[in-house]
Parts: C-alpha cells; structure tokens; sequence
C-alpha cells in the first residue's frame, strides 16, 4: 500500500510539471486572447496584462513561481474570470462529482443487478434483453441521448428542468435538494446508461463463471434461496471484475462528464476545463488537470482498498 | 446629395407628428398609452459567460448587458442616434470643439449611498482611458477636470466626435473613486465581478461563474419611479437547444445577442407569445467580411482581389445561407450608421468579369481549370457565420478556378496568432464592429499607424495608403456632421475601390423576446443600454 502511495504521489507531480510545460508549447499567446477576448488592445496593453499574469517572466522562474504557490495551496488567478482558481475548480468540484456517483451508481448498481438476472437464465428471454439493452446503451452517444431525453421529458412531457443545477428562486434547504435531484434525473441517466451497458456485461460473464463454482452447487445443496445463492454466495464472488471496472472507468466517466456538462449545462469542472482550454486559461487548466489527477489517484488507491475488503484473498497479502 | 444622414436626424420627428394623427402602428400607439407597471423579474438569457461586469475594463455583450445596468453614463442614445440626458442633465461644446462641459444631476448616489460627484466622473474618465481596449475611444481627451461638485469640463487636444457616444454607459461607466481607484488594479478589481458598487438603475445581487448574474432594483436611483422591474437573472444557457427551450417554456423571457442557429430563431419567432427582433443593434454595425492578405501573393494584386469579389454570389449567403435575415454589406460602414453611404462599387456577382481579370493577371487555368490555390481562415467559435460560409465561398471560387482550403484552427488564441501575429493567411472571413462611431471601430482596420503585428483587431490586412490616412484623420475631427458624412462616403468610396477586403453582410444580431415586455432598450446599444423603462405588461 505504501508502495502504491508513493507511486500515486510520483504521478500527480509529473501530472504538474507535464502539464505546466505542454500548455505552453502550444501555439497562441494568453495575452493576446484575453485583450482579444476583450475586445482589442495596443502593444503598451498587451505589454500590461503580461506583466500583470507574470507572463513576461521565463518560463522556468513561472514554473517554480507556480508549484512554490502551489505548496501553499494556491493555484493561481483565472485569466479570464479573475477569480482564484482554487475556488473556481471548489465550487465546482461538487457538481461535478454529484454527477460522476450519480452515473455510477445507476450504472454499476442497475447493471450488475442487470447482470446477474442475466446469468441466471443465460439463455432466457431476459438474458437476450440484457444484452440488447446493453449494447443499445453503449452505443448511444451521450450528447445525442442527453438532447433526446431533454426533448422527451423536459419538452413534450415537462416533468423535469432544461438545464443547470438548480433554479435561482428555490428557497430552504429541502426544496433546494429536492430542486437538485430533479436537475440531476436527465444528465445522471444520460451518462449512466453508456456506462450500464458495460456493467451488466462483466457481471453477467463473471456471474455465469462463478454459478458453474463447486461452491455454489455446495450452497443450492444445502437448501439455500435462489435469491440467496445468486446475489450473496455468487455476486460476492462475481464482483471483484465489477470493482475493478468501476476503478478503471472513473477516468472515462469523468471524459463523459463534459459532454453531459454541456448539452444540461451542469456547472461542473468538466466544463470549465474545456472553456479554459479554448480562453488559454493557464491557471485554471492546470489547476482542473492537478485535481483530476488527484481524484484519479485517490480512487485507484480507493479501488484498491475495496478490492481487499472483497477478497479476504488480499488481506494477506498474497494478492498482487 | 445623399439624404439619408440627415433623414437620420429628422426621423423621429416626423415618426412623432405622423403618431398624433394616429398613423403609427397599432402596437406602438398601445405601447404608448399603457402605463408602465412596477414590479417582476426578468430572466435574460445568455449564450456567452461574463467574465467582468465593468464595461471599463472589457467590451462586447458579456459586460455590456450587466455593465449598463450596474452603471449610469453620463449620456444615453436613443435609436435615432441623438445623445440624450442621463447623469449630465445638459452639456456644451466650446465654439472651437475642444472643450466639454457637462452638468450632472444632482440627487444621484451611488448603490453604497454616496452621492456622485464630478470627481467620479472624471476618475472614470481616466480610469476608461487607460483600460478600455478601444483605445481611439479617449485618445484626443487631454484632461477632464471637476469644474465643481456638479460640473465637469473635458478638454480635448482636437475636435472629437465620437466623444458623445463615449459617453454611454457601455462605454464609459460612471464608477465610485472611493472604491475603484483604492489603488489596486482596475483590470483585475475583485469588484468588477463581485460586490460591485454601480451608479446605475439595478444593483449587485450575485455573481456565480458561468451560471448567473442577479441584479436588484436600486431604489434610489436618481430617475424617480425607476427602474419598474424588481430584479433581473442573466442566466447563463450555453447550450442552444436548452436556449431554445427555455424561451418556448417562459424560463427565459429576453434572449438579445441570440446565440440560436437563423432557422431556430424563424422557428420560434412563429410561435405564439414569442417574438424575434433585430431592433436595437444599430450602433454595433457588425460587418463579416472577407480579409485579404495584401502581403501575399497573388492576392497583392488589386485584379486577383476584384475578381475573387465577382465569384461571390451574396444573394446565395443572404437568401439561402440566413433565410434572408441578414443585410448586403457594402462597405466598411454599417447600412445602420448616419455615415453610410451604398454609392460604391457593389461587386455583384459576374463570372465572366472575374474570369476575365484573373485572366488579365496571368492565371490561366491548369488541366484540372485550376487557376490558383488559396487558403480560408474563420474566427473560431463563429461556425454558422465562418466555417459554413468559407464552406460556401470555397464552392462559388471553384466556378472560376480558384481553389479554396477552409482551414479549421483550434481557437481563437491560434486564429489571432495565425491572422494577426504572423500574418500567415490568404483569406479571412471576420466579424467586427463598428461601435457607433467610425473612430471607435472603423478606423483600426485601415490606418498605416495601426498595422501591428501580434495585436488582436489591429490593421490585419496591413493596407496602406496615405490618401486614406489622411482621410480618416480629417473625418476623424471634423465637427460639422454634413462635411464629416462626406469626408466618410469617399473614404468608403476608395476603400471598396481598393478592396483590402470584400464586404460579405451585415450579421444579423436577433433579439427572441416574450410579447408581453414593454420598453426594452432598442436604442443604438440595444441590451448594453440602461433597463430602467422596462416592464411586464399586466
């Protein structure tokens, strides 16, 4: 564990230095966007707002300028909002993440259990819809199902809000949760039902496995409920491909999540990355990349830590 | 002699007349006899994120729609492109046009309680020069100086007409010294986004990044009665399906600047309860044109410029391409402004003619009837107004042999770098305002001094030509309108006969509204201008 500490640590500075270096060998200079974006300048300006960004500076005395400040946990002011990044990426850290557990939960808890019911009955007519629906979802893209689920209920059916994450009139801390989870509905499903499709696959196959287990033939032998069999003595079993997907698609969930941000616009940092990238935004793409290396690094290690719980195997360190 | 300037001036008068003998529509007559109703909220709709709420710090649509509603001006300007009072209750020029005299009203107070005084005004007025990216805006202004508690005198090295439609709010926000010039910097003030202290008729109630901005009435404003509207939400929509939805639901009731596709605007201006107005627009006089690289080859050469000019067919962009909704552009100068003059060479569309010039340059088609190749460049981000149409004129060049390539760069940091920077282009196809006065946004695109390189929006075409020079720098300090219009109508004259660039339209900007708002700004400044009449009819 220790050792994978270490190495998630190692990741997230060359994560920084990486990025620190790569943003500015692309073409465009972030003076001459923002006077452009404000709608011109004479070179006296431009001269001005570098000196102001500290971009007149080299690039290395930037670099130790940045990760100095970086210790002490500032990231730095946004070019184009003029806010602290940190605050800027804090208060969207929550959106964001309330959509990833959202998608993730539907999709990982309504896939499996998906799943499962198909590998009771591998060859039963739920099995077959498992799998249409699976591989329906999958190919779905996201934005386009996103439009279509905005049509369909919050257009032809108005049953929930067209966009954002919460009406500006909505008073009292329960009418505002509530006014979230209804914003919330459209874009979870829109970036969980890609991910489902993947779920129920590995846990039908893991499943179908794992119930062909002498183990299992021992528990239905023992008289134990089907229901019993299936989802304590086989999903235990069956679950460790499960976890370890979870694991390896938050990074691809997070992807996902800018699209979804962007046609429900959610105000999440998938969002705010993208626009940063296109305003030349140094401080905030740089700020947004370090905090989705750490969510990254902090849920493999995470990863790592159910995966010990599901496998006493583990435990002992005979596992990998 | 071109009567359109001076019908300009003299038509609201007529309008005025022809509405006491009740020739006027029936909607404005019942507009004028409603009275006005105090109360209710607006939902604005942007499809763009504010980055600063301070108009003397940034330009365009994003400050300037809250920027005029936290911010008095000293004058406002109606459609009829007349300065009307505002925070200055009267104003006088000296005989020889160099110096400015303004009175201000005295009961206005800024939203923290203190009164606004003369030596705001001309805090402001040097805080606006040395930050506001239109640097021609302030330039001939040597000094303003606060004459009394109520007075202010501007002095001014030349003659300066534009001055007047500086003074807007977009243009020039009257702001508190006592907060804004604490001596931090005004272009990264923590107060431009967040607790700011405006003179105008709303005050700050929220900023949440990329989400909304809320503006509250402010009771004291110094015009009695107003503002009628208790609040108003610029909420941020991005996405343009949501846009459209919204507005067909009623969650956002005001939509200026649409960001919606030409076809989504037709569609809803269809739709009971919904209509869709380009009213309002005439001071910015966006023109998309099509830049030529003077420097390059084969496009240094004037036949090569008139004949790509010829195989354009506008007819197609305007009637097929925007349904219609947008305007021929002739020249650098806005069909909108006092100054425009349609008396210049048209470029209609004439294969043979273009065949022929490019002939006469010695292009002779290839076997494949390739006469030369070329490169198309579009301002990222503006893809129904640049990507389709370099799209379009790369088909219509290819009627005359030349070969398009519409080139896609990644944003608009590369575009600048690219276009501006480096010079490396063939074709452009940009978007820029004329900003109400000719000085303001008409001459960075022509004037020898302003070829510089690496600058957004300088002079990218690096046209040169002192005639012209000499022209603009007349025309720019010339106070008598008659002789000023005229010194502007050659300028266009040459200009179109030079071709640094081939005027394509005018965009069309829409504003898509609910039917039951009254008195929204339609001045020149459209929804960068002061809400303080508006209201919801019962």
């Amino acid at each position: 564990m220790k050792q994978k500490l270490l190495f998630s640590a190692g990741l997230v500075v060359c994560v920084v230095i990486l990025n620190f270096f790569l943003i500015r060998m692309a073409p465009g200079d972030p003076a001459i966007t923002l006077a452009g974006q404000a709608g011109g300048a004479d070179e006296e300006t431009l001269a001005h707002i570098r000196k102001i960004y500290g971009l007149d500076k080299p690039i290395w005395n930037q670099f130790f300028v940045y990760v100095g400040k970086m210790l002490t946990g500032d990231l730095g002011t946004s070019y184009f909002y003029n806010l602290p990044v940190r605050d800027l990426i804090l208060e969207r850290v929550f959106p964001t993440v309330l959509l990833v557990v959202s998608s993730l939960l539907i999709s990982m808890g309504i896939g499996t259990f998906m799943g499962v019911l198909a590998a009771h009955q591998p060859r039963g007519l739920l099995s077959y819809f498992v799998t249409f629906f699976s591989l329906g979802g999958y190919s779905l893209p996201t934005f386009w199902l996103g439009q279509m689920l905005l049509l369909a209920f919050a257009w032809y059916w108005p049953i929930f809000p067209i966009g954002g994450m919460q009406g500006f009139r909505v008073e009292g801390f329960l009418p505002q949760v509530a006014d979230v989870a209804m914003h919330l509905v459209l874009p979870a499903i829109s970036l969980g039902l890609a991910f489902m499709a993947q779920y129920s696959r590995v846990a039908r196959a893991s499943m179908l496995e794992v119930l062909g287990s002498d183990f299992i033939r021992t528990a239905r032998a023992k008289g134990a409920r089907e229901s019993s069999v299936l989802f304590v003595h086989g999903l235990r079993n069956a679950i460790l491909p499960v976890i370890t997907l979870a694991g390896l698609q938050l990074g691809q969930i997070l992807s996902g999540a800018v699209l979804v941000e962007t046609v429900f616009d959610w105000p999440g940092l998938g969002r705010l990355a993208v626009d940063s990238i296109f305003r030349r935004d140094y401080p905030s793409i740089m700020g947004i990349l370090f905090a989705s290396a750490v969510v990254v690094a902090v849920i493999n290690i995470l990863t790592d830590v159910v995966y010990r719980w599901a496998d006493p195997r583990l435990r002992s360190g005979g596992g990998h | 002699m071109n009567l359109r300037p001076l019908m300009k001036q003299i038509a609201p008068g007529i309008l005025a007349v022809a509405g006491m003998f009740g020739t006027l529509s029936a909607t404005t007559t019942f507009v004028q006899a409603e009275e006005p109703v105090r109360g209710g909220e607006l939902v604005i709709g942007a499809g763009y994120s504010a980055s600063s709420l301070n108009p003397a710090v940034q330009s365009g649509f994003g400050a300037g729609v809250p920027g005029a509603q936290l911010f008095a001006g000293l004058v406002r300007y109606d459609e009829d492109w007349s300065p009307q009072p505002y925070l200055a209750t009267d104003w006088a020029f000296s005989d020889d046009g160099k110096t400015l005299t303004l009175n201000l009203v005295k009961n206005a107070t800024f939203h923290d309680g203190k009164p606004i005084t003369a030596s705001d005004v001309v805090f402001s007025i040097n805080a606006v020069k040395a930050n506001h990216p239109f640097k021609t805006m302030l330039q001939a202004v040597e000094n303003a100086e606060a004459a009394d508690d109520h007075t202010v005198v501007i002095k001014l090295s030349q003659p300066h007409p534009a001055l007047m439609v500086a003074l807007s709010p977009l243009l020039l926000p009257i702001m508190p010294e006592h907060i804004y010039g604490d001596g931090q910097e005004l272009r990264t003030h923590p107060r431009n986004l967040q607790d700011v202290v405006g003179s105008g008729p709303f005050k700050f109630g929220e900023y949440v990044a990329d989400q909304r901005i809320v503006l509250e009435r402010y009771d004291d404003f110094f015009i009695e009665g107003r503002p009628y509207l208790d609040r108003i939400v610029i909420q941020t929509v991005r996405d343009r399906s949501n846009m459209s939805l919204l507005l067909q639901r009623g969650e956002v009731q005001y939509n200026p600047f649409t960001s919606l596709t030409l076809r989504d605007v037709d569609r809803l201006a269809r739709i009971e309860g919904l209509s869709a107005t380009t009213d309002g627009y005439g001071g910015i006089g966006a023109i998309n044109w099509l830049a030529f690289n003077l420097d390059r080859e084969p496009l240094s050469d004037l036949r090569v410029r008139q004949a790509i000019a010829y195989a354009i067919d506008k007819d197609f962009i305007i009637n097929t391409m925007q349904l219609g909704r947008s305007k021929r552009a002739t020249g650098p100068i806005a069909d909108s402004s006092p100054f425009y003059t349609a008396e210049v060479e048209q470029y209609g569309l004439d294969i043979e003619r273009s065949m022929q010039l490019l002939d006469e340059a010695e292009f002779t088609p290839d076997d494949n009837g390739v006469r030369m190749k070329i490169t198309i460049d579009w301002i990222p981000g503006t893809v129904e107004f640049g990507k389709n149409l370099g799209e379009a004129l790369a088909a219509q060049l290819r009627k005359v042999g030349i070969e398009a390539t519409v080139r896609s760069l990644p944003d608009f940091g590369s575009w600048i770098g690219q276009v501006s920077a480096t010079s490396d282009y063939d074709l452009s196809i940009e978007s820029l305002f004329n900003w109400g006065d000719p000085i303001i946004g008409v001459h960075r695109s022509y004037i020898t001094s302003n070829i510089r390189p690496g600058v957004p929006f300088s002079n990218t075409t690096h046209y040169s030509n002192p005639e012209i020079d000499a022209l603009l720098e007349q025309a720019g300090a010339e106070t008598d309108p008659t002789k000023r219009t005229e010194l502007y109508h050659e300028f266009q004259k040459t200009i179109t006969d030079d071709l640094p660039m081939h005027y394509l339209h005018e965009v069309p900007f829409h504003t898509v509204q609910r039917d039951e708002l009254r008195d929204l700004p339609v001045g020149i400044w459209g929804a960068m201008a002061p809400f303080d009449r508006a209201y919801w009819a019962q």
